[in-house]
């Protein structure tokens, strides 16, 4: 079956995330170094990159979970290292963040997840408004039957379309995915590359997709940034990255299944 | 000269770790700031009542049950080992006052200390370890929640709270127990008993007892945080905090407990 790659969003020179000459490093281990990257709004930009080469760091640097050694990290208008702390939680209502293993509370059922941050940040819902609020996430992620049930008990695509839920309840204007398929059958990782273009289309949401699956990239990637040797290489299209012959993207195109 | 690599002595090149004194000294900063930082958390709005109250039931039913049994075998079994000794000058009529001060100015807090420490600061540990190695805290950070006010405090502020009633607790049913064993080998009614042993007991003892436990409860549920929040390594560092967070808590316990012993001398004194 061939994939089909997701176009580029029409022209929109609005930027929600800017990123310039950013550098991290852990100890003596440099990680990104004069990295730059802009995220338009409306666009699901992807970033690939083989494990081990910071795109995870690139992303808690973005909300704010890691703190950036240099460099400037702006999202939606907010310097992020230099706002305070009350802000930055502020900054994280309009951004939401998808973890690679999905983080669910596991003390707490799904619908107590999926409540948790609407009940502690909108406390001027009814519990009426929350419960709904709730319903129509899972069915969004087409979930509707596990509202009582224990993380424990949902299969990985399943926990990942929670977490996503659990992201989504408190309408963020930026999704940033931390490995969506990572661990998934193909089959799975199909359906979450959907819900991720289904997210997008329906919240009109701009999203930053971290992944070394080039199916994931093909399909869900308005654009795709190469992150190779600790800065962006190569960014563009899907095509425009893979058919340009670079010997730094060529390898990572050429092992992956999707040849 | 040293084995060379690019030209630099390898030495150079290591990134050297501090040494083990020095470790000890930046843990020690380290738990200074987590300190600090759970005196400014928690007692700045907002407020985490239903969270501070579930935790509170938490401590106090998690560790009833055990308190309970230890508690009555405690005060039973102590005044059934005191009674030889006593009964050598013919002071066996003292055993309900010495069970009391006994159990209230040390037997009971230190009990109720050790019993939680083991209880409630290894499920603090590894529940807050759990959470940190599978990137739960960090969930509740990127879902705008503040996880050091929710997780770290509610749990040292409800063991802080819960200590002291749970080390009454204790001294009650220790005294049911040596109640039982009293009258039972002296036929003394619970009215004299308790007349005896309260009679023997000062607003001072009542002090030193709830102070202890104020102390031994927040340096459990500190101590149990500080190691949960700080895990890392995956499952190994959760069973490490866990274990870390019993064996400290217990050093520091008995520690406080010769402090608090020489200070509340001092006053008695």
């Amino acid at each position: 079956m061939d994939i089909i790659a997701k176009k580029p969003t029409d022209t929109n020179t609005e930027k929600v995330i800017e990123i310039k000459g950013l550098n991290k490093a852990f100890g003596n281990y440099v990680v990104l170094e004069n990295a730059s990257l802009d995220l338009y709004k409306g666009e699901n930009l992807v970033v690939l990159g083989k494990s081990g080469t910071g795109k995870s760091v690139l992303i808690k640097i973005i909300i704010g979970l890691l703190k950036p050694d240099s460099g400037l990290v702006n999202v939606l208008g907010n310097v992020v290292d230099e706002i305070s702390y009350q802000e930055l939680l502020a900054l994280r209502l309009r951004v939401g963040f998808s973890f690679q293993n999905s983080a669910l509370y596991d003390s707490m059922t799904v619908k107590e997840n999926l409540e948790f941050p609407l009940v502690r940040n909108r406390k001027d819902l009814s519990k009426q408004e929350v419960n709904s609020s709730v319903e129509e996430m899972l069915d969004a992620v087409g979930l509707s039957q596990t509202i009582n049930q224990m993380p424990s008990e949902l299969s990985g695509g399943q926990r990942k379309r929670i977490g996503i839920a659990r992201t989504l309840i408190l309408r963020p204007e930026i999704m940033l995915y931390d490995e969506p398929t990572a661990g998934l059958d193909p089959i799975t990782s199909k359906d979450i590359n959907k819900l991720i273009n289904d997210v997008q289309e329906r919240y009109h949401t701009s999203a930053i997709v971290i992944t070394h699956d080039l199916t994931c990239a093909k399909e869900t990637g308005n654009r795709v940034a190469m992150l190779v040797d600790r800065s962006f290489e190569r960014q563009g299209t899907f095509d425009q990255v893979f058919n340009s012959g670079d010997i730094k993207a060529q390898p990572f195109f050429d092992y992956n299944f999707i040849q | 000269m040293g084995l060379t690599v690019d030209s630099k002595p390898v030495e150079e090149q290591v990134p050297k770790t501090p040494g083990k004194f020095s470790q000890w000294f930046i843990s020690l900063y380290e738990v200074y700031i987590f300190i600090g930082r759970f005196f400014k958390e928690a007692f700045l709005p907002p407020y985490e009542f239903k969270e501070l109250m579930r935790q509170c039931y938490e401590i106090g039913y998690r560790s009833a049950l055990l308190i309970s049994t230890t508690g009555f075998i405690t005060g039973l079994v102590f005044t059934k080992q005191s009674r030889p000794s006593l009964s050598e000058f013919g002071a066996t009529s003292w055993l309900p006052s010495l069970v009391g001060i006994a159990l209230l100015r040390t037997l009971a807090p230190l009990l109720t200390g050790l019993i939680a420490a083991g209880k409630v600061g290894s499920s603090i540990g590894a529940e807050l370890g759990s959470m940190k190695v599978s990137e739960q805290i960090d969930a509740m950070e990127v879902s705008a929640t503040n996880p050091f006010k929710f997780l770290v405090s509610t749990r040292v502020l409800a063991a802080t709270i819960t200590m002291p009633i749970l080390t009454f607790y204790t001294a009650m049913i220790g005294m049911l127990g040596a109640l039982l064993n009293v009258s039972v080998n002296e036929g003394t009614s619970a009215t004299t008993f308790f007349q005896s042993s309260l009679e023997s007991i000062t607003y001072l003892d009542i002090i030193a007892s709830t102070t202890k436990a104020i102390l031994f409860g927040f340096t459990i549920a500190i101590v149990g945080c500080y190691q949960g929040y700080n895990s890392s390594k995956g499952t190994e560092g959760v069973g490490k905090a866990a274990n870390s967070a019993v064996v400290t808590a217990m050093f520091l316990i008995f520690i406080e407990e010769v402090v608090c012993v020489q200070i509340f001398s001092l006053f008695n004194s």
